[in-house]
């Protein structure tokens, strides 16, 4: 074999091609221990885990502090990793965070996932300051053998084998143990399974702790190659989300090839094609991602469920001239504040109405329709790319942001919303990556470091050349669209929102074409999110493509959800919260990591009452005024499982 | 020709089969049972009839046209509407607002925009006799009510076949017998009824043609007395055997009772499929356990 094919490849060519591809199976072993993981805990509790990167990144972190720091053997402190640690966090996490919360609307489940995403980073960015560097060494350090000339080092062969053995260990626990048939059975059909007396609750836990120390064991693998970095090896991890997408989130062999695929396609890559800066960092980092988006257009069709307990938390809608009264009274309230202002707050305060602008968006999409979007930072950077480029002073900048950014909305939502909303939002987060490591790096767009200019736009010959003025604009802007939207909401699209929250068999057998609805709902919100993009890139006259990283969106998500995602006051305040964060995260860097435990913990305990802080603003100030005319909102009333059948759907609980 | 004509429709989950070679057909104006043991595979049907649930082989014409591969909203669109057997009333509306809701989806996006009040909501609300719940929370009224908001429901659309699933559970005697009623006067309007009920006084009463499903299988079909007097129908139901040492369910004695016209005292031993042996309900979602099936349980 080796004869043969030096006689068509030089020595050195073989060479190459054994170091890429082991290089690619140590990666594919590493994606796969993650990503079955990964299915483990989604079909057995159906939450699919967003944080399960940031849990590889954490256990990564825990490993260096008692191997490096600590100096305890390495064995010793993996055994202490996989066996007490990663344990004790999954069973924390099960009894307070998940437990029952796959019954819950698929949307819930996502913005408590991504706040645990941002906990777990806040934990590593505040007990792991940046300041300094670490790292792990590899298993043997750099001792290698050799294979056909190639070095090989034995931390790759150790990584290859342990995802061996656990494949083998899962396939025993699954088809070998007791609990382990159960979990499979739960695979099937839950509910035929609690009815027969499994217990749920043991099947979960052992679940999540098996999940993990799968996600532990990943990052104690990959980190000697990583480096200790709060988020390398969170979206390295997040590359097997491809690979369980693969494997349709239930088969752990096909999640095994996949990951597999994944690891050599990358290695090769790496390897093979040699290009730009862009096509170098840009391809490579995007191939797990662009694996993701492809194989997200690729799961079959998703049929509608019948009979499913669907919760939800109605807020209600003020009425017209309420929500005029209200529009006016905060325009008035933003001209008075900006009137006080200094230069800087001034500027601060623009930010915060625009990103109130974003949470607009969200309000319409998440708040109303119920869809999580993981990429909205992508679509505010689009409409911000439109003002820079065109840099006109025209209001038709703002159209045209609007315009764009929606049919770039329509592209991403098109293929995947056929499917359900952990779909849409995984196919956004792909998305997100893919623009900005394909689009918005790119020289013809803003390049790497490259500050664009954009105009802020005028009126009737008035420049906004004045912040404060600007700021107002903004705020009318925020009203405008606001007001819009309780249009929507009391008129038939808000109410068909609500019917295809509650029962999208329904809805389809009275013959609503959900696709193209849902793909309009995306599209508009899209586009709200590029006008507040826009307006943002007017705020401070300059664009780059560092403002509007994609992972922004997570944070924006969970603050519109603290503040409260379903009214348009909670948008305003979520956008002002935003603004804050940003302000406390420059003025004090050590609490950075506090500041996104807090949001994170907020999402959490709030996710399942999208109504947010407002609400309970309102609700105090109803107690000590009774009398004001404040909106007054759905409460949210627990799901009672226990509840027989026939009384749960006449009383579609609210999970 | 047929409104609908269903032919040799076959459901198949793993190794189950749920609906076994099911052929028959529904006319324009009249009103159709289709009754059978729990788990005879008669929401599957309905669920390949909407399109909900792809059959494995066979066809679904409808209209003349063959709606097999079609998807479940251009069926309604052609004029098919349903219930659901487990409620699927949108729960946080109120009860108009579902109509309403119905209505938005009939009239399409046009519609939408429009501020002009829809008079046939109002008709609807009248027609099914909801008045009294108009603003209540569809999830705060009774299951009975809650299946009549389901047929206001599919009616706002207008269709030609309306699909019920077990319309009649949750009612009372008195709305029993107002719901024939209603059931009668859909007909009378041109409109084809399918329905698959438990209470067999309201199909013997109703229904102008019976099919009876058995294991997936359409078994008989006849008019209400030829129903009665099947040899096969009466077996299929009740497994008469001659080890008569199982009580009967009264509930299923009461269905019994009203097919054969005598009452039901004891059943043979013979297994019937009832949802413990049977998968497939998890992909209708209905978990039919709490009757028993026929001289299944041991």
């Amino acid at each position: 074999m080796a004869a043969s094919s030096t006689a068509v490849w030089a020595a050195e060519d073989v060479e190459a091609f054994v170091s890429y591809t082991v290089g690619g199976l140590f990666f594919g072993a590493a994606y796969a221990i993650a990503a079955s993981g990964l299915v483990l805990t989604y079909t057995t509790t159906r939450v699919f885990n967003l944080a399960h990167g940031a849990t590889s990144m954490v256990m990564a972190f825990v490993y260096w502090q008692l191997h490096v720091q600590a100096k305890i053997p390495t064995l010793l402190a993996i055994a202490l990793v996989l066996l007490v640690i990663a344990p004790l966090y999954a069973l924390m996490l099960e009894r307070f965070v998940m437990r029952g919360l796959g019954e819950a609307p698929v949307s819930v489940a996502l913005v408590v996932t991504v706040g645990l995403f941002m906990i777990l980073v806040g934990v590593a960015q505040q007990f792991w300051p940046a300041d300094t560097y670490r790292s792990v060494d590899y298993f043997f350090g750099y001792n290698s053998f050799s294979l056909f000339g190639a070095h090989v080092r034995y931390h790759y062969l150790i990584t290859v084998v342990v995802s061996a053995v656990v494949a083998g260990a899962l396939y025993v626990l699954l088809n070998r143990t007791r609990i382990g048939t159960a979990m499979r059975a739960a695979v099937d059909n839950r509910e035929l399974l609690e009815l027969f007396g499994a217990s749920a609750g043991r099947i979960s836990m052992l679940s999540w702790v098996v999940g993990s120390q799968l996600a532990a064991l990943a990052g104690v693998l990959l980190v000697s190659y990583t480096g200790l970095d709060y988020f390398t090896l969170t979206f390295l991890v997040v590359a097997s989300f491809a690979a369980a997408m693969l494997g349709r989130l239930t088969s752990l062999p096909l999640t095994y090839i996949g990951a597999m695929v994944l690891g050599l396609a990358g290695s090769y890559c790496r390897g093979y094609i040699h290009g730009g800066p862009l096509v170098q960092t840009g391809l490579q980092s995007s191939l797990p991602t662009f694996m993701l988006f492809l194989t997200l257009l690729f799961v079959p069709q998703v049929r509608l469920r019948v009979g499913q307990v669907k919760g939800i938390l109605a807020a209600n809608v003020p009425n017209r001239s309420r929500s005029a009264i209200s529009g006016l009274g905060l325009i008035v309230v933003c001209a008075l504040a900006a009137s006080t202002l200094n230069a800087t707050n001034l500027l601060r305060f623009g930010e915060g109405l625009s990103y109130g602008v974003i949470m607009l968006s969200l309000v319409l999409l998440t708040g109303y329709g119920g869809y999580v979007s993981l990429g909205q930072m992508t679509f505010v950077c689009v409409g911000a790319a439109v003002a820079a480029k065109m840099d006109s002073t025209s209001p038709l900048v703002l159209i045209y942001a609007i315009l764009i950014a929606a049919a770039v909305g329509a592209i991403v939502a098109l293929p995947v919303l056929r499917l359900t909303g952990l779909y849409l939002a995984l196919a956004t987060l792909a998305f997100a990556q893919l623009m900005d490591n394909l689009v918005f790096k790119a020289d013809w767009m803003f390049g790497f470091g490259v500050t664009l200019h954009a105009k802020r736009v005028s009126l009737f010959g008035y420049d906004f050349s004045d912040t404060a003025a600007y700021d107002v604009f903004i705020a009318v802007v925020f009203v405008i669209i606001g007001l819009g939207l309780l249009v929507l909401r009391r008129g038939a699209i808000g109410r068909l929102l609500i019917a295809l929250r509650d029962s999208p068999a329904a809805c389809g057998t009275l013959g609503l074409n959900q696709r193209w609805f849902r793909v309009g709902v995306f599209s508009v919100s899209a586009g709200i999110a590029g006008l507040a993009g826009a307006l943002l890139a007017g705020v401070h006259r300059y664009v780059t493509e560092a403002d509007y990283v994609p992972l922004q969106s997570l944070p924006i998500l969970l603050l519109a959800v603290v503040a409260g995602v379903t009214s348009i006051s909670g948008a305003w305040l979520g956008g002002m919260m935003y603004m804050l964060l940003l302000v406390l995260q420059t003025t004090y860097k050590g609490a950075a990591g506090f500041l996104f435990l807090i949001i994170g913990v907020g999402a959490i305990l709030l996710a399942r009452d999208p109504n947010g802080l407002v609400n309970f603003f309102y609700r105090g100030v109803r107690r000590v005024v009774p009398s004001l005319p404040l909106p007054r909102r759905g409460q949210p009333v627990a799901v009672d499982v226990e509840r027989p059948v026939e009384a749960q759907v006449a009383g579609h609980g609210v999970a | 020709m047929a409104l609908l004509d269903v032919v040799g429709a076959t459901v198949k989950f793993g190794g189950i089969t749920a609906v076994n070679d099911a052929t028959f057909s529904v006319d324009g104006g009249s009103i159709t049972g289709l009754i059978g043991p729990n788990g005879a595979g008669k929401t599957t049907l309905f669920n390949v009839i909407t399109g909900l649930q792809p059959a494995t082989s066979g066809r679904v014409r409808f209209k003349g046209r063959d709606v097999t591969k079609a998807t479940v909203n251009s069926r309604a669109k052609m004029g098919m509407a349903r219930t659901f057997q487990r409620l699927e009333a949108f729960g946080s509306l109120t009860v108009r607002e579902n109509i309403q809701a119905a209505r938005d989806i009939y009239a399409g996006p046009r519609g939408w925009f429009s501020l002009a009040r829809d008079p046939k909501i109002d008709e609807l609300i009248e027609t099914v006799g909801l008045h009294r719940y108009v603003d209540q929370r569809a999830d705060s009224v009774p299951t009975g009510v809650a299946r009549l908001l389901e047929i206001a429901r599919a009616l706002a659309i207008q269709p030609d076949l309306l699909l019920l699933d077990e319309p009649s559970s949750g009612l009372d005697e008195a709305e029993t017998e107002s719901f024939g009623e209603l059931l009668v006067h859909l007909a009378s309007e041109g409109r084809a009824v399918l329905m698959v009920e438990h209470d067999m006084d309201l199909v013997m009463s109703v229904c102008h043609l019976i099919h009876v499903l058995e294991f997936g299988k359409v078994i008989a079909t006849g008019t209400p007395d030829e129903i009665r007097s099947n040899k096969k129908v009466q077996a299929a139901y009740l497994g008469f055997g001659d080890d008569d040492d199982m009580p009967v369910p009264d509930d299923i004695a009461a269905e019994a009772e009203a097919i054969v016209g005598h009452h039901v005292h004891h059943i043979d031993e013979r297994p019937r499929p009832g949802a413990l042996e049977f998968p497939g309900a998890e992909m209708q979602n209905e978990i039919t356990m709490q009757i028993p099936a026929v001289g299944g349980e041991r």
